[in-house]
């Protein structure tokens, strides 16, 4: 009952932030000075013209009337249509975007795992050793390498001087598979470089605290090895603060995938918030902005439930 | 090894005030001014590390691009601060309905990168400096809330907090005199911290065109000006990169300095 009693609590957290968040970007859209359609026309246009466009637009309507057709129509699926783009809806927009730029997450995501988990292990296991300080001081230092650095010193190196890969553009992998791997190699690896080394830190204290508990120095003094006794015990205790941290990771891999797809010239949500920022659609940069940020409000709800798969002790409702 | 991350932190953090500063008076040429004659120069003399595409020396532009560095962290994390640890502090001393309403708006906030609420200003007011440090600002909120409410819970409870309101010291006093003077050490560090964050945000908002404009040499904006010339000169996009990491190296490994000298309790287990 109380464990029904906390999901209940939780989701219901959920709703009031995409409220929360919805209505945030909805009046920082709204404090443009003068409106959309002004913008839109120019400051040379007529007035009948910019009230004619503003009736189109919906924007003679009470605020309130405006966030609520704005919200309904995201409900049902219908973000709106923009304004730079004639006849697009926003949704027939983000479509084929989005799937270039959950490649581009995905990918990076799994590879940052498989750099980071290993590695802060490593720093863990070896912390008074010279192995261990260098895979903390590589991780200090790649925490400072802004990611767009990252990628253009990787064009330098792998598309320039070694003409390994492509330098930029993108391949649907239903047009051609290979070409679609070789575009994505050097993106997905700026990505996944940068945001391995942030948490590697992470791991690695996770896996230390795990190295001071009673349960560990039990199976060790039974005469398990350090890594059969990390593995069997350490794994499950230190995977609650991972998942924490991946998941407040979550709106920093977004971030970090938008700044790579304009390095790269990748064709996903970041260029197309780049081009509506810049040519002020305004429904489509609200249509994106919500997306983005409904994954991270969706993840973090998800992080909360994965604790009570991975610690049993959470499901009896007495937190532990 | 900590005495010596602290050490390093202030040496790389002094170095990027020190460039700010010297620019302000002196820049070995001019940091604007098109050169059309001595475009591309390879790193030699008298242009040590070489011009760009414009002729414009890169020395004078990193040195520049410190102060653009420092203003938006300066402004951001203050602005930040000032907002963030007052709430946090509220939040941790009185509880109850007041403390679940600012964590649960800290956490709407924290949903908002900063790189995702500067495109919101971008294509509200237009991409400048100062959208660049609001963004950066309101992003990073939450960060100082939430570590001084978890200080402020702390402090509170104590003894020498029961002990001062037991002899009559009003909320406001208690803050004041106690709360505020133990959780500045945190406080201080996350300072350090959110400062690097906000040096990464502020050179990829330039570097996308969403901070301060082409015209004014930021490192961000020397990055993207580079990328134009990767076949031909590549060195170019390694020294503004170059800067953007030491600076946020220093700050990070001065948080951590800052960390253990300020609190060896707080430090992490060994």
């Amino acid at each position: 009952m109380r464990l029904a009693l906390r999901i209940g609590r939780r989701i219901g957290i959920f709703a009031i932030s995409l409220v929360g968040a919805s209505l945030l970007i909805f009046m920082i859209t709204k404090a443009l000075p003068g409106d959309v359609a002004q913008v839109l026309l120019g400051i040379d246009a007529t007035p009948e013209a910019v009230a004619k466009l503003r009736a189109e637009l919906g924007l003679d309507r009470p605020l309130w009337v405006q966030y609520a057709s704005w919200v309904g129509g995201m409900l049902v699926g219908d973000f709106g249509v923009s304004h730079v783009f004639p006849g697009q809806s926003v949704l027939s927009l983000i479509g084929p975007r989005l799937a270039v730029t959950l490649w581009l997450v995905g990918i990076s995501m799994v590879l940052t795992l498989l750099i980071a988990l290993p590695a802060g292990m490593v720093a863990a296991l070896k912390r008074r050793s010279w192995q261990g300080v260098a895979v903390s001081s590589a991780a200090q230092v790649g925490m400072a390498i802004p990611v767009f650095w990252g990628g253009i010193i990787a064009v330098v190196v792998f598309a320039v001087w070694l003409r390994w890969l492509p330098a930029n553009g993108y391949v649907p992998l239903t047009q051609d598979p290979v070409q679609w791997a070789r575009h994505l190699v050097l993106p997905c690896l700026t990505l996944a470089g940068v945001q391995a080394a942030v948490l590697i830190r992470y791991v690695r204290s996770a896996f230390v605290e795990v190295l001071n508990e009673d349960y560990y120095r039990t199976a060790r003094s039974v005469g398990w090895t350090p890594m059969r006794a990390l593995w069997r015990h350490g794994v499950r205790n230190a995977a609650i603060s991972l998942v924490t941290v991946l998941g407040l990771q979550v709106g920093s891999v977004l971030v970090g995938a938008i700044v790579v797809e304009s390095v790269f010239a990748l064709p996903g949500l970041g260029s197309l918030l780049l081009t509506a920022v810049n040519q002020r659609d305004l429904l489509v940069v609200q249509g994106t902005v919500m997306l983005l940020v409904l994954t991270v409000l969706g993840i973090s709800a998800l992080v909360d439930f994965s604790y009570l798969l991975i610690d049993p002790r959470q499901r009896t409702g007495d937190r532990a | 090894m900590k005495r010596f991350q602290l050490v390093v932190g202030l040496v790389l953090v002094g170095l990027v005030v020190a460039s700010a500063i010297v620019s302000l008076f002196w820049t070995p040429f001019d940091p604007i001014q098109v050169d059309g004659a001595n475009r591309l120069r390879p790193p030699g003399w008298p242009h040590l590390l070489g011009t760009d595409g414009f002729g414009i020396d890169i020395v004078s532009q990193l040195l520049v691009g410190a102060r653009a560095t420092l203003l938006v962290g300066i402004v951001s994390v203050g602005v930040s601060a000032v907002v963030g640890v007052p709430l946090g502090m509220v939040a941790g001393q009185l509880g109850g309905w007041l403390d679940e309403v600012v964590m649960r708006a800290a956490d709407i906030v924290y949903a908002f990168p900063a790189l995702i609420l500067a495109m919101l200003f971008a294509s509200v007011w237009g991409a400048s400096t100062v959208t660049a440090m609001a963004a950066i600002g309101i992003s990073t909120i939450p960060a100082f809330a939430r570590v001084s409410r978890a200080g402020a819970l702390q402090v509170v409870a104590s003894d020498f907090v029961l002990a001062a309101r037991v002899s009559g010291t009003s909320r406001l006093g208690i803050a004041v005199r106690h709360v505020g003077p133990n959780i500045a050490p945190v406080v201080g560090v996350q300072a350090s911290v959110v400062f690097a964050l906000a040096i990464l945000a502020e050179a990829a908002l330039s570097y996308l065109g969403l901070g301060t404009p082409r015209s004014v040499p930021t490192w961000g904006n020397m990055l993207r000006q580079a990328q134009d010339q990767l076949f031909t000169a590549p060195l170019q996009s390694v020294w503004p990169g170059l800067a953007i990491a030491l600076a946020v190296l220093g700050f990070n490994l001065l948080g951590d300095g800052l960390r253990d000298y300020l609190d060896p309790r707080l430090r992490e287990v060994q």
